[in-house]
């Protein structure tokens, strides 16, 4: 019982003096002159230490009773816990109550409702509508999106990129496997930034001025200020979505089918051809059907004055948001080849060997007996590169592509002067993304794991 | 006296609590930014990365410029040494963390001061060293001679973290025209990214329009447009919350631009001590006891008149002889048909 008051007894010391700490500042700090430079230590450490007397206390209350127990052999047991706890505490809340008491010294406020006033900047290029009057959170909101949008598009390029030359490394074609080697040695081994600078001071610089471009595909337009391609437009658009849909539910259905025959009757069928019919020829039949039709918006040149010009109409690319992909999903692919080589070579010769032996063709081989275990090894550290790829996107400030860094880490910092609170917005937004990216992965690596019984 | 020790203690207690108060109004008359500065021996001066006229670095890192003179004023003032400066490079992003954070004690990198800024980030501004407007860059070629041929679509490059991107927005949406924002980081990256084609047009305060230009490949291809858009009254900035700090400050750049209205320049300085203006005597710190309100001795304006000039030889040396921008416009004095007119020094 004794314990439990005393435990209470700390805990109530403990809240108390926090508060006071928290509401009045450092009161004992008008005593000293050099207060706001350093708050002092050991006033910051006596919440701490109550607190942590508090636990001891209770911890102890519900082991026994008595004080006759409370032995030396505690003493080693909670001193090391205890010390490591009062100095991680410490620290943290050293440079919270520091910074508390400088800005309070510099009259600068703390909180978040800055988030809701106008932005009053434009940016370049956004998924969602954006305007200067729409309010910060808005502007944070529209700045995320550009980055998910560059760290996928990264994702995806460096996936494709990356297990095609991994698989190259490993090809039995001489030039097709040195070429892969120095790919990967040479974009591995070069800063990224440097990199980005070059596809966006270099490479891109060296395209041609909106009037000067030929078309691309016939239709497209790659300028010094972006690709130009067409919009499409659509008529009853969701009525092609169902059918799309559709497909892909008889495709499922279809597999289910090919499977159960395959495992009953010893039949095959070839599945990917039939999955690959119904899903052209269905959407196909609406627009005959359907009342689907589509119009193409064709970028058209248009003068500014003598010698600028841009393409009106359409969709256009900003060459920062090319520059910035293509170098981020060059270097990472590099990384991905190795994972995927590693991954492939660590799978046993014998496998190979005996799945070949059986009769099965070379892409079998790979497909149905190499690659499931393969993936096994390639999914955790591809993981680590695809968390790589999302925080170097943050690099996207050097070459003006509105991220979140450019955007809200840089302009709106600039025009609120929060430092402490976006600095802490943007460092959690990468981190919730990055364990986002983790758990998905780690949920993909469960699902092709060996199950054991 | 003491019947115990008891109150021996609380009466030696006392005593230290009341010392502990009395030195705290003593250190608080002196500033404590003017403390640190001549305890360190040098001022820490916040510049710009480089910008020809305002803050520049040479090939061997000596710093010109009139934002650069305004930090050596203040050494030359506190410490005695024009000399005595440690410049910290910052881009618009960085700067006011830089000095809010005590890395800096002084921003002189050509700042706008606006309501927003003095009041609400824990800066102070201390006055205007420059007025300036933001301006247009086009290219020559595009036959384009005024803001009023823009069209929709124009794309814009600036630099982020400015009262440029907000004009900006504030003009392109009063004139309804649609347009592209490229903001760069740092100023060169803005330069490389138009002078390459990137965008049409280059947006800045005029003064930085045209002391990038020199820095552009080809300078006279490029045309500054006659239109002014914002006001930008440009002016070194310190923390908040250290009076007497800002007021050395304030009142070194005053001290050249009252200087040069009194004709006093960095070669007829001593030779003013027996002037027969009472007002020239008190700059050059023959009369009065100006310097002592600072805690400063009292040859603190002699100091700087003498090492680095009046606000006319800023100018001159940093900006008219190198060819920015020889006319002075509004950064003329007063009595020479500008806006120049600094409180008086008494």
């Amino acid at each position: 019982m004794k314990f439990r008051i005393l435990a209470y007894f700390f805990f109530l010391l403990g809240v108390t003096d926090l508060t006071i700490k928290i509401f009045y500042g450092n009161i004992f700090s008008r005593f000293t002159e050099d207060y706001y430079e350093i708050a002092n230590p050991i006033l910051v450490f006596t919440p701490v230490l109550f607190f942590s007397l508090g636990g001891v206390f209770l911890k102890e209350s519900r082991v026994s009773m008595s004080l006759e127990n409370f032995g030396t052999t505690r003493i080693k047991y909670y001193s090391p816990q205890f010390i490591c706890l009062a100095v991680v505490v410490l620290i943290f809340l050293f440079f919270t109550f520091n910074a508390q008491i400088n800005m309070e010294n510099r009259g600068i406020d703390f909180g978040f409702d800055f988030l809701a006033q106008e932005s009053s900047f434009d940016m370049q290029f956004s998924l969602m509508d954006y305007d200067g009057q729409d309010p910060y959170w808005w502007a944070y909101v529209v700045a995320l999106l550009n980055t998910l949008l560059v760290a996928v598009l990264g994702i995806i390029f460096c996936t494709i990129i990356g297990v095609v030359v991994g698989v190259a490394r490993l090809s039995p074609n001489f030039l097709i496997r040195n070429t892969a080697a120095w790919y990967v040695e040479f974009f591995r081994n070069i800063p990224l930034l440097l990199q980005i600078f070059f596809w966006y001071y270099a490479a891109l610089r060296a395209l041609p001025l909106p009037q000067d471009a030929s078309p691309l595909f016939g239709v497209t337009y790659l300028t010094i200020k972006g690709y130009y391609m067409p919009a499409f437009i659509w008529n009853n658009l969701n009525v092609f979505m169902y059918s799309i849909l559709a497909a892909i539910i008889s495709i499922v259905f279809i597999r289910y089918y090919a499977i159960k025959l395959r495992d009953t009757q010893g039949k095959q069928i070839p599945v990917f051809y039939i999955s690959l019919i119904i899903l052209i020829i269905l959407p196909l039949l609406t627009f005959l059907f359907g009342g689907v039709s589509l119009n193409f918006e064709i970028p058209v040149l248009k003068q500014l004055s003598a010698t600028s010009f841009i393409y009106d109409g359409g969709i256009a690319l900003p060459p920062e948001l090319i520059a910035l992909t293509l170098a981020l999903s060059l270097y990472t692919a590099t990384f991905v080849a190795e994972c995927v080589r590693a991954g492939i070579q660590g799978i046993g010769k014998g496998q190979k060997e005996a799945a070949s032996s059986l009769g099965l063709t070379a892409n079998q081989v790979l497909k149905l007996v190499i690659m499931p275990q393969a993936l096994r090894i390639i999914i955790p550290p591809t993981t680590n590169q695809y968390l790589n790829l999302t925080k170097n996107s943050s690099l996207a400030a050097a070459i003006a592509y509105p991220d979140l860094v450019l955007v809200f880490a840089g302009t709106a910092l600039m025009q609120t002067g929060r430092a402490i609170e976006i600095v802490s917005i943007t460092m959690l937004t990468y981190l919730s993304i990055s364990l986002a990216i983790a758990a998905l992965m780690n949920w993909y690596n469960k699902l092709i794991e060996i199950k054991e019984k | 006296m003491f019947k115990t020790i008891k109150q021996l203690t609380s009466f030696v207690a006392v005593v230290a609590v009341l010392f502990a108060f009395t030195t705290e109004t003593m250190a608080a008359k002196k500033s404590k930014t003017l403390k640190n500065t001549q305890k360190k021996g040098f001022v820490r001066c916040g510049v710009s990365q480089g910008l020809p006229g305002f803050s520049n670095a040479d090939a061997s890192g000596n710093w010109t410029g009139i934002d650069v003179d305004v930090c050596r004023a203040v050494a030359a003032a506190v410490l005695g040494d024009a000399n005595k400066v440690k410049f910290t490079p910052l881009s618009a992003k960085e700067r006011f963390t830089a000095l809010t954070s005590g890395e800096i004690d002084i921003l002189s990198r050509n700042t706008t001061w606006t309501l927003s800024r003095d009041a609400d980030i824990g800066l102070t501004f201390v006055g205007v060293n420059f007025y300036d407007g933001q301006g247009f860059m086009v290219r020559k070629s595009s036959g384009i001679t005024s803001t009023s041929q823009f069209k929709d679509g124009i794309s814009a490059c600036t630099n982020i973290g400015t009262t440029t991107e907000l004009n900006m927005r504030d003009f392109f949406n009063s004139k309804g025209i649609s347009y592209e924002p490229v903001a760069f980081e740092k100023a060169d990256e803005v330069v490389a990214a138009y002078d390459a084609g990137r965008c049409d047009t280059y947006t800045t305060d005029k003064s930085g329009l045209a002391a990038q230009r020199t820095k552009m490949s080809n300078p006279d291809e490029h045309i500054v447009l006659p239109e002014t858009v914002s006001k930008e009254p440009l002016g070194p900035v310190v923390r908040q919350g250290d009076s007497v700090w800002e007021d050395i400050v304030r009142w070194s750049l005053n001290t050249m631009i009252e200087a040069e209205e009194y004709g006093i320049t960095s070669a007829n300085a001593d030779s003013m001590k027996t002037s027969d203006n009472p007002a020239i005597k008190r700059l050059v710190g023959a009369e009065g006891e100006l310097g002592a309100a600072f805690g400063l001795d009292n040859d603190w304006s002699l100091r700087i008149i003498k090492q680095v000039g009046n606000y006319g030889e800023s100018y001159k040396r940093n900006i008219a002889d190198t060819g920015i921008l020889p006319d002075r416009g509004p950064n003329e004095l007063w009595t020479k048909g500008g806006i120049l007119y600094v409180p008086p020094a008494r």
